[in-house]
């Protein structure tokens, strides 16, 4: 916003300043009000992580015996003391999605940032080496996708055992021939321009190639795909959660939350809802927020 | 036109064979001695143990093992339950038929649904409907579906009381498998009621498969008809005076329909992924739930040659696509010489 109002007040005087390429992108992107949303959603949701300890009332764990399957406030026998109501043990839902937000966003970064990292290495080496080992490579990611990703992590999970850990793994594995094809893809549309060229005949290593020169010219697509595989991490893990592989109770994960509210569904609808309901605001932010960044980032839709 | 489709079914052959492999590999990544989990908690003594792994043939090498095993695939022998001891691929097609029900069904929804309000708003661009659909379709593309569904039990069933809470049909009828699709076969029974019994227990399951369908159709429905819309063709079509709604029923839909078309065929993985969940929360008795009681028995015969049909299904469907589009534009035909 600062950059816009700067170029309003810079271009009477007749001095107009080209933007700065962040206050470009950010021009772009405030233009799409959902985007913002969803990166305010995100603040919001990632704030409540990282103080889960300072806002949470309770621990996500303790058992109020006294206070089972007990209503939101606002419903009759509710109380204040437990905002949204308690679970079939005592627990209090308000700390447990809290928590569970951490955890959310932690399978988030972990699932981006393995499956980006090995990814993105794949694709480059693909997309440099070409012959063999570009096809043995995309061979590999066309196996991979060649299974529904739900399916796929279950196997995976179903070899390593059900826990949060492998669920993450499994996902990571799942998710990850998408970002190899991409780099890949944009890699060889790059090497053939010539300021690569330009840089290889002065003598630049393929090291150097690779994450100096061609790299930083194709991260544009991979930030939109990131952004998108943090709601695909959040809703596989839950997904993977609710049926039994993935995080194990007690833990506040919300699909698992889900898994063991299951059976209350006619007696208390809260313990349902609010679990569920904090997975779908967070995923429709990440979402939201990739819509926004692929519009801002992508030279084709600017006018 | 053969050459096409000789190329294209050339290309899935070496993905099928890693597909196997991967099966292969999972029966011996797995936890546990293969042995041990067929012979399951009674336990038995070293010489059977040993007997056993030779007539599994697990004491010859790798190589050996997985020729054995794609033979085996070959003649449709995709090994036994260690649970129920019925072969793999017989438990398969008596469950397919279920899964398959429930899959179109949902898909049709999704069309249904879909493809008109995707004009819609295309034709309203920014009007609020526009607006308001592209906000509920981002809601349900990010729609957690297991959740969804137990929101729709909760009001339906619980509440309302309209829809049953699981199962295909009422235990009341007993209908003659003819088709495995119990929607056709309880019409063709003289079952009074079995029809729609049958109907209620599909509602609920269809909708919560295709909820993401329907949000992808939709957008893409929105997009490809914006695409046309702005093609010259169009405008000619407009400025020799034709109705607004022969301009888009005629000229626009169908160049848009092309690519949803498309998107469409691609939805059989999505709707795979969302049947095991659907299929669990609904206890509807197909693939998706098969698969995942499989892991928690560790029935791994039947996980491993479930993925594996699963994977060969999904293949055929997107070559099918594949082939259609080709017949259905031509550049993508003769493009690829």
């Amino acid at each position: 916003m600062t950059v816009e109002s700067q170029i309003d007040a810079a271009a009477p005087a007749g001095t107009p300043r080209p933007p700065s390429p962040l206050g470009e992108f950010w021009h772009y992107f405030a233009q799409n009000k959902g985007a913002v949303a969803g990166l305010v959603v995100i603040v919001i949701v990632s704030l409540a992580a990282i103080l889960a300890d300072l806002i949470s009332p309770y621990s996500p764990i303790e058992q109020f015996r006294d206070a089972i399957l007990q209503p939101p406030f606002w419903e009759e026998g509710g109380s204040l003391a437990f905002p949204l109501g308690t679970d079939d043990v005592g627990r209090d839902i308000f700390s447990r999605i809290i928590h569970g937000a951490r955890l959310s966003l932690l399978i988030g970064v972990i699932v981006v940032t393995l499956s980006l990292a090995i990814g993105v290495i794949l694709g480059l080496i693909a997309g440099f080496a070409r012959g063999v080992t570009d096809v043995a490579i995309m061979r590999l990611c066309d196996i991979m996708l060649a299974l529904p990703s739900l399916l796929l992590a279950i196997v995976i999970v179903a070899i390593l055992g059900p826990s949060l850990t492998n669920a993450m793994i499994a996902i990571s594995l799942v998710v990850l021939p998408h970002y190899t094809r991409l780099t890949r893809a944009a890699v060889i549309t790059e090497l053939s321009k010539d300021y690569v060229v330009a840089s290889k005949v002065s003598g630049a290593g393929v090291m150097r190639l690779m994450f100096i020169t061609v790299l930083p010219n194709c991260t544009a697509p991979l930030i939109v795909q990131a952004t998108l595989g943090f709601s695909t991490a959040i809703l596989d893990a839950a997904a993977l959660g609710f049926l039994g592989l993935g995080a194990q109770p007690p833990t506040p994960e919300w699909g698992s939350m889900l898994a063991s509210a299951r059976e209350f569904v006619s007696r208390a609808w809260w313990v349902v809802t609010f679990p569920g309901l904090a997975i779908l605001i967070t995923v429709l932010a990440f979402n939201l927020l990739g819509d926004g960044l692929r519009d801002a980032l992508d030279p084709k839709l600017k006018r | 036109m053969f050459r096409f489709i000789l190329t294209r079914f050339s290309l899935i052959i070496p993905t099928f064979i890693g597909v196997t492999l991967l099966t292969f590999a999972l029966i011996r990544l797995v936890p546990g001695d293969p042995v041990e989990l067929m012979a399951g908690e009674r336990g038995i003594s070293p010489e059977r143990h040993a007997e056993l792994r030779a007539a599994m043939g697990l004491d010859k090498p790798l190589m050996v093992q997985y020729g054995t095993y794609i033979a085996d695939v070959v003649r449709g022998d995709l090994g036994q339950s260690v649970v129920t001891r019925t072969p793999v691929l017989d438990e398969f097609l008596t469950l397919f038929p279920a899964t398959i029900e429930l899959s179109v069904c949902a898909i049709l929804f999704a069309m249904i649904i879909g493809l008109p309000l995707g004009i819609i708003a295309a034709v309203k661009r920014g009007s609020v409907f526009d607006h308001s659909l592209m906000g509920i379709s981002l809601t349900g593309y990010s729609m957690p579906i297991f959740w969804w569904a137990l929101l729709l039990i909760l009001l339906f069933s619980v509440n309302l009381g309209w829809t049953p809470v699981s199962g295909r049909i009422s235990v009341m009828y007993w209908v003659e498998p003819v088709t495995g699709f119990l929607l056709i076969d309880s019409l063709l029974s003289d079952e009074a009621g079995a029809f729609s019994s049958a109907l209620s227990h599909l509602i609920l399951p269809a909708i919560v498969l295709g909820t993401v369908p329907l949000a992808v159709i939709a957008r893409m429905t929105r997009s490809s008809m914006l695409e046309v819309l702005g093609e010259d063709y169009i405008r000619t079509a407009r400025a020799k005076g034709l109705a607004p709604f022969r301009v888009i029923a005629q000229h626009a839909l169908r160049n848009a329909l092309i690519p949803v078309v498309t998107v469409i065929g691609l939805q059989v993985g999505v709707l795979f992924a969302g049947a095991i969940l659907t299929e669990t929360i609904f206890a509807w008795p197909g693939i998706g739930k098969w698969l995942i009681e499989s892991v928690s028995r560790r029935d791994y015969p039947v996980l491993q040659g479930g993925v594996l049909l699963v994977a060969a299904v999904i293949m055929l469907v997107n070559l099918l696509v594949d082939l259609t589009y080709g017949i259905l534009n031509p550049r993508i035909r003769h493009g690829g010489h």
